[in-house]
């Protein structure tokens, strides 16, 4: 009856317990490498940016961030 | 002219830019590090002539602000397609300012900035606010940004007769995959109002040339997934997809891909693959065969497809004056343009260039 | 009845998940665990040695910005307290030990640098950030955890390294 449904949420929710970050701190090594950088420097990539923005009609999505090194 | 559009957007652009690449090369969340750049930057296609410099320099503050301020210029000499068939060629001088704050408080990057760019017919000046929070463990950091821009319209001979105003929302995810692959995805709505146009500018009615007509309203949104993978010590590989649609009916894909490897001590490759296809905005039209309340020629606007080849560069120079780790850097790209509705008037075809685009650069982190 | 029946499968149920969701946490007042790890110069060190000793493990890589900021002030910790009995310990979880040799090498480090290259100890410690320093009594028993590393925590270090040395 209604009984099935409501267990079968309850079953849902007990084995979705939070999940855990599942790359550690000390397992970062390789994003933090400068190889991974979704940005490099900032007037370079501005001037690449404007240069393209110019002749397209497309514009925005372009803000990268984060990545790295897990520290702090 | 042309260089309407230059400054209307970059003004909006490099306030994105200033604020989002604070971050840095090592991600998470700290004070961007101390640089100082400089660059040489050239663009030739299409009669289109670019260049000038560009320098940035950035300093933390007793560990706590981040402090960083950047010159642009860009000597324009200008005898393109539309100003060769409808004007003579022309040059000039645009130059931006920015300046910028960053804040770092735990696991929050709060980044404020403003710019400032003029030209002798067009003044943009914007401000921007971007947060970003590492959240889940680090793995995954969530940004927020807002752009407000604002432009005086102006034409040679006539003054500033008018203005424009710009709203840019920015929403962003940077999520750990792996140890070795990282997932980006954004999201970004631009809202335009005021003179969107170029008073230079002319459209086609009946092989007559009127001025275009544009709507004053414009909103656009873009969405862009990206990644990059570490395939070993040495190498990277990355890639994006960025799908762009807005209420002037423009629609656009842009793919990107790319390969960087380390290929001596320290010596950083990176060539890349950019490839764009565009469909035109509604009121855009080669020759247009009825009068409508809008109507444009513009070729940013048009149906069109491009590909560019891209490749990148940096040699460590190593310690300057006893704290300045320099770096040289020199990237090329090579694109071609190719439009489907708007014909070359000099020769009756279908109009296409190839352009150049040459960076050289220093940065230095001290 | 039914009713009842089912808080007592949601309740079974949230149990079940709370029970898979704790780690077995390193935390305050807890043991520290035992490892046994190669030193850069010299014989492997075990921690369970240290017994009777004020310890401070702190957890750094060469990649990590922080933890290079950090690595000069826990010298200087090192040189204050080491004569009053103070074990510094710097764990190293590069994949590769010679940029920590080098790193190490530059910056005169004189502690004793111990290499988790298979990240096991670390493990063990499931620390949450990078850099981590655990600060640990005579009794082997982990006193106080600090995550990450900002400008000032040196002094943070200080206040409680003085603290255990007077037990």
């Amino acid at each position: 009856m209604r009984t099935i449904p409501l267990l079968a949420l309850a079953a849902l929710l007990g084995a979705c317990a939070a999940p855990e970050p599942w790359v550690k701190p000390y397992e970062r090594e390789r994003l933090a490498d400068p190889i991974m950088q979704l940005s490099g420097a900032a007037t370079a990539d501005k001037h690449r940016e404007h240069v393209r923005v110019v002749r397209e009609g497309a514009r925005g999505a372009t803000g990268v961030q984060g990545g790295g090194c897990g520290c702090n | 002219m042309v260089a309407t559009s230059l400054s209307r957007l970059l003004a909006r652009l490099a306030a994105l830019l200033g604020g989002v690449f604070a971050l840095g090369p090592a991600g998470a969340i700290t004070l961007p590090e101390n640089r100082a750049e400089a660059l040489a930057h050239a663009y030739d296609g299409d009669g289109v002539r670019a260049t000038g410099p560009a320098l940035l320099i950035r300093k933390s503050i007793a560990d706590k602000v981040s402090l960083s301020g950047s010159y642009y210029v860009d000597m324009v000499s200008n005898a393109s397609i539309d100003v060769v068939t409808t004007a003579s060629p022309f040059k000039e001088t645009r130059r931006a300012y920015t300046v910028g704050a960053d804040y770092v408080e735990r696991d929050t990057l709060i980044s404020v900035s403003g710019e400032s760019s003029t030209e002798p017919d067009y003044k943009a000046r914007s401000l921007s606010v971007d947060v970003a929070q590492e959240v889940f463990g680090g793995m995954s950091t969530v940004s927020l940004g807002f752009t407000r821009g604002s432009d005086d319209v102006g034409q040679k001979l006539v003054g500033y007769f008018d203005t424009a105003t710009h709203w840019q929302y920015r929403l962003g995810l940077t999520q750990v995959l792996t140890p070795r692959w990282l997932a980006t995805a954004n999201l970004e709505v631009v809202a335009d109002e005021g003179y969107l146009g170029s008073p230079y500018r002319v459209a086609r009615v009946f092989g007559a040339a009127v001025p275009e007509r544009n709507p004053r309203t414009r909103t656009s949104r873009a969405l862009k997934l990206g990644g990059v993978g570490s395939l070993d010590e040495k190498s990277a590989v990355y890639g994006s997809w960025r799908y762009f649609w807005d209420t002037w009916a423009v629609r656009a894909h842009t793919l990107e891909a790319g390969y960087r490897r380390y290929v001596r001590e320290g010596w950083l490759a990176d060539g890349s693959l950019r490839v764009v296809n565009q469909d035109a905005a509604l009121f855009y039209s080669d020759n247009a065969t009825a009068e409508t309340r809008y109507i444009t020629r513009n070729r940013q606007l048009a149906s069109y497809s491009s590909i560019g080849v891209g490749a990148k560069l940096s040699a460590p120079l190593g310690k300057w004056a006893g704290s300045y780790a320099v770096t040289a850097h020199g990237g090329f790209e090579r694109v071609m343009y190719r439009w489907r509705d708007f014909t070359d008037l000099r020769s009756g075809g279908r109009y296409r260039f190839d352009a150049t685009v040459l960076q050289l650069y220093l940065t230095a982190t001290y | 009845m039914a009713p009842l029946r089912i808080v007592r499968w949601l309740q079974a149920l949230l149990l079940a998940a709370m029970a898979t969701a704790a780690t077995a946490a390193v935390a305050p007042q807890s043991p520290a665990p035992d490892f046994t790890l190669r030193a850069l110069a010299g014989p492997n060190l075990k921690l369970a040695e240290q017994r009777g000793r004020v310890v401070l493990v702190n957890f750094w890589a060469t990649w990590c910005g922080p933890c290079r900021e950090e690595l000069p002030q826990l010298a200087k910790l090192h040189d204050k307290y080491r004569a009053a009995g103070l074990v510094l310990l710097g764990v190293n979880v590069d994949d590769d030990p010679r940029k920590a040799a080098e790193l190490a090498t530059r910056l005169g480090l004189r502690f004793p640098v111990l290499l988790d290259t298979d990240k096991q100890v670390s493990r063990r410690y499931d620390m949450s950030a990078m850099p981590a320093t655990f600060l640990i009594d005579r009794d082997g028993v982990v006193r106080s955890i600090h995550r990450g590393y900002r400008a000032g925590f040196e002094q943070r270090y200080d206040a409680e390294i003085r603290e255990l040395l007077k037990e």
